[in-house]
């Protein structure tokens, strides 16, 4: 089986439709991080809220995380949380809010919201007991005054409910139910709780089978430093990568691979811009594969037009080029193809979370492959005339007659 | 050629069985495989969970601390000024309102306060400098709110990088520090499930404040035996500090408050042995500390040297002749605890103790749903590309998924020999990795159908294929390889792991594609019948 025979297209004389797409996708994408003022980092890089919730019976996470889903709760990771047998879960959101308190409100109505529409069993009109504050519960005892106090006067009756409430919540709050009770029975051992308290808060109240234990702030997981670090340490890597082909090809050669890996890694995320998509941990070891994986790619091409450089000594440098992306261009073809079919796989298959990294590898296969062909070789010939140490441009740009010795 | 062949053979087969050794170990019955697979391929946070700790920071320390160095400095700049003075102080703490730091200065002749007065504004810009009510040579020294808060965000930030790095040279992969709440000073500190919790416990945990101190007198019994022999109070700028147990019990040893050199002026501490084989640590000094040893040392040769380790001595020694920038830790320590000790004290002391306030278990990240749609996704990449390589190369395909599957197994078993932590995107990587190692079968494949185009004979145009493809496959690996010896150089965290899993790849890659699909080339080309076609 064959794809290709022997190809003869004429890449270097279609370049400059490319060079013109490439230099549109990149401006594109930059005024859109630009506008954007800079890209959207997710939880990893901002940090976020943490929700502690704990259930009746063990719930079930997958269930959850759908249901978090449909309601566009942002970025939530679930996590059991403690010993299985306290039924507790750990959500993490993401949340873009201006002040800690309101982040934490919110998170916290974010989850009780989405957990009340799967798990309420409640009645028209009555509110969640197991998430109610001391002010609510106390509020509804003073309506309907279940002890007859309204005639001590209204300061005395608030404060002797209010405290009662307190006593209720802390009752509800402390192990072993800590958070949950069942029925309002339980109540009943609480001092100062008698039938109609009881009475009362059933009619006011329903029982939810989980209860929102508490809400925390928590820093970013990585660093300003750590995302510094990252960026510096991939420079320093293509530094290296330069020096590398620098000393086995020529100093043009290094110079278009780096440049050709860089534009693949601004478009990518300048893609990331445009759609909106959120860059975490995962979606920046994505863009070190692609680094990798272009490279890759561009040094197949450069080697072929290394190797036809040493063997064809009369002929000029663009018709050497076609003929080496020509050369290649089965092998290009099928190995991006191939990766490519691996990416997609984890971009159809792989699920939400990992979409944001699968996304990258599909974009960056797509981009990296079209670089080595469309890009890299055109910024090549762009060096080899102005870089020295390169052995093409010390032959006339036609045919040469006279012999040039290759470089060995 | 067959011989070379067998030989080759023989040993692509120890690889492959040592490389599945490495995975499964020498399993007795099925159950014991698991266990053995489960315990070498560790599973991260997404995929398996770990455990979540709170620690708080007690950050109050790092200012007691500040305020100390701040009270020495103020004397030792008093004396150089020639201010006289009668008492510096700290202000006992007790009143509860800020500014809680607080320095008395008492007696200050009333011509100098003006120079008082300059030397505080010059030197101690982060203190507020004001007369003590009801005194009139009385003066009071007063941290700044601002400057105190200052310092307690330092020291939080300052833990988390310290225990950042500890984590990290334990080798506990994609840990996952940070702030957690809000102005209570608590750090979340999440980790894979590791082998020993209460070791790695300990070493996130430990202060490892180094000092080594003058001793003044000692050792005493009893911390009332040292007091009494100083009639209850002991001098000033001396503490008195717990030793190690002796034969007779406990030791008291009365050392210099300040250190001549602290954990600070370390530029390394090593793991090693003494003349007797016990098990010590091996510390270097940095210049500046090197340089403030070496004139302690030669000043006070005779004395007794106090190495100090969180406010207790471990060692007390007999200064033999002038020390500049190496020495060492005894005391009776397991080879364990010296290997930890080495470790806390390269990453530093923490800037204050630390208070843990919960920890518990955590279940994966990852839902039971998104871990099965992530190990589809991955299977179906696999068997996508091992399929598509049969069908486009026929029989050279069977030879590339051979190589493939190899290729797998080696990287398997080198990420359990690496102690590597397999997270889901880890996973893809794999899955990539192999995408990419196909590209090698594919160059030589392909190059190997160019030379037969050219009309060369099977045997040559094999020998001839991978001959060019070699010298692409070396340029791109190592081109790779060197960016990922960046990587892991300069990387942290989850960059070093990613360095990792890229690197051993590339090198089972090499392995199997360049050498592995050479040798079943080979066999198939004597096996063949004269003048048969190759199925490429």
């Amino acid at each position: 089986m064959e794809f290709f025979h022997e190809p003869k297209i004429d890449w270097m004389g279609i370049k400059w439709y490319f060079i013109a797409l490439s230099l549109a996708l990149a401006i594109t994408g930059l005024i859109s991080m630009v506008f954007k003022k800079g890209l959207a980092y997710g939880i990893d890089f901002r940090g976020g809220t943490v929700v502690y919730v704990k259930f009746s019976k063990a719930p079930n996470l997958d269930a959850i995380r759908r249901e978090l889903d449909r309601q566009n709760v942002p970025g939530a990771t679930i996590q059991g949380y403690g010993a299985p047998s306290d039924h507790e879960v750990m959500i993490a959101l993401d949340l873009r809010t201006t002040t800690s308190s309101e982040a934490l409100d919110q998170g916290r109505g974010a989850i009780a919201n989405s957990l009340s529409s799967l798990f309420a069993q409640g009645e028209a009109g009555k509110l969640d007991f197991n998430n109610s504050s001391p002010q609510t519960v106390s509020d509804h005892l003073v309506a309907a005054d279940p002890m007859g106090l309204s005639s001590k006067g209204f300061d005395t009756a608030t404060k002797a409910y209010r405290d009662l409430a307190d006593a209720i919540i802390n009752f509800r709050n402390s192990p072993p139910r800590s958070g949950l009770i069942a029925d309002f029975q339980e109540l009943s051992s609480v001092p100062g709780v008698n039938a109609g308290v009881i009475a009362t808060l059933r009619s006011d109240f329903y029982l939810s089978s989980f209860a929102v234990k508490h809400t925390v702030i928590v820093g970013p997981k990585v660093g300003k430093d750590l995302r510094q670090q990252a960026l510096y340490v991939t420079l320093a890597g293509l530094g290296a990568m330069l020096i590398y082909i620098w000393f086995r090809f020529e100093l043009s050669y290094g110079v278009a691979a780096v440049v050709a890996t860089f534009h693949d890694v601004i478009i990518t995320l300048g893609f990331f811009s445009l759609l909106n998509k959120e860059i975490t941990l995962t979606v920046i070891a994505a863009l070190l594969t692609l680094v990798g994986y272009s490279m890759n790619d561009t040094i197949v091409v450069f080697d072929r037009i290394r190797e036809n450089v040493r063997l064809s000594k009369r002929e000029d440098f663009v018709g050497l080029i076609n003929r080496s992306i020509n050369q290649t261009l089965s092998r290009t073809i099928l190995t991006s193809g191939l990766t490519f079919l691996a990416v997609l796989s984890l971009f159809l298959f792989g699920g939400e979370v990992i979409h944001g990294f699968s996304f990258a590898l599909v974009v960056g296969v797509i981009i990296g492959t079209y670089s080595s062909i469309f890009i890299a070789s055109p910024i090549l010939v762009f060096f080899q005339k102005r870089l020295p140490g390169s052995v093409m441009a010390a032959r006339p740009k036609s045919y040469a007659r006279e012999a040039v010795p290759a470089r060995r | 050629m067959e011989m070379k062949i067998k030989g080759r053979a023989i040993f692509i087969g120890i690889v492959l069985v040592a490389s599945l050794l490495g995975i499964i170990g020498f399993p007795k019955n099925f159950q014991e495989l698991k266990n053995n697979v489960r315990n070498r391929i560790r599973l991260g946070l997404d995929l398996k969970g770990g455990t979540h700790s709170v620690l708080q920071v007690q950050v109050e320390e790092a200012v007691n601390i500040t305020a100390d160095q701040t009270l020495e400095r103020l004397k030792d700049e008093l004396k150089a000024k020639s201010i006289p003075y009668a008492d510096v102080a700290k202000a006992d703490d007790t009143q509860v309102q800020p500014p809680k730091h607080r320095i008395l200065i008492k007696g200050v002749p009333q011509e100098r306060v003006s120079d008082l007065q300059t030397l505080a504004n010059e030197q101690f810009s982060d203190w507020d400098l004001s007369r003590v009510p009801g005194d009139v040579t009385g003066w009071m020294l007063a941290l700044k709110t601002t400057a105190a808060a200052n310092i307690r965000n330092q020291a939080l930030l300052q833990a988390q990088n310290t225990i950042r790095n500890r984590v990290d040279q334990l080798g506990v992969a994609e840990p996952y520090i940070s702030e957690y709440g809000q102005g209570d000073f608590e750090l979340v500190v999440v980790l894979p499930s590791v082998d020993d919790p209460n070791r790695v416990r300990d070493i996130i945990q430990s202060t490892a404040l180094l000092e080594l101190k003058l001793v003044q007198d000692g050792p005493y019994s009893s911390r009332e035996s040292a007091l009494a022999a100083h009639g209850g109070v002991l001098p000033p700028d001396t503490q008195l500090l717990p030793g190690p147990l002796g034969q007779s019990g406990e030791t008291w040893y009365v050392t210099n408050r300040v250190a001549a050199v602290t954990g600070r002026d370390l530029s390394g501490a090593e793991p090693s042995h003494d003349e007797t084989g016990r098990p010590d640590v091996n510390f270097t000094l940095a210049r500046d500390g090197a340089a403030r040893f070496g004139r302690v040392t030669s000043a006070n040769v005779g004395k007794l040297l106090a190495v100090v380790l969180d406010n207790r001595v471990y060692e007390a020694a007999t200064i033999q002749t002038e020390i500049t920038d190496r020495g060492r830790i005894t005391g009776g320590f397991t080879p364990q605890k010296v290997q930890d000790l080495a470790l806390v004290l390269r990453s530093g002391a923490l800037p204050a103790t630390i208070k843990p306030l919960s920890d518990e278990v955590v279940g994966p990240s990852l839902g039971a749903d998104s871990i099965r749609h992530g190990v589809v996704a991955c299977i179906v990449g696999f068997v996508a590309i091992m399929a598509f390589m049969l069908i486009y190369y026929r029989g050279a395909g069977v030879n590339a998924d051979l190589a493939l599957v190899l290729n797998l197994i080696i990287l398997m078993a080198a990420l359990g020999y690496f102690d590597a932590v397999l997270t889901l995107p880890g996973i893809a990587g794999v899955i990539l990795t192999v995408g990419m190692g196909v590209d090698s079968n594919v160059l030589i494949f392909e190059r190997i159908r160019e030379e037969l185009r050219l009309g060369k004979a099977v045997g040559a145009a094999v020998a001839g294929g991978f001959e060019h493809a070699f010298v692409t496959i070396i340029d791109t690996h190592v081109t790779t390889i060197v960016s990922a010896a960046i990587l892991f150089t300069f990387g942290t965290g989850p960059i070093r792991g990613f360095a990792v899993t890229l690197t051993i790849g590339l090198l089972a890659n090499l392995f199997t594609s360049v050498f592995v699909s050479r040798v079943i080339f080979d066999y198939v080309l004597t096996r063949r019948e004269k003048g048969a076609e190759l199925s490429i």
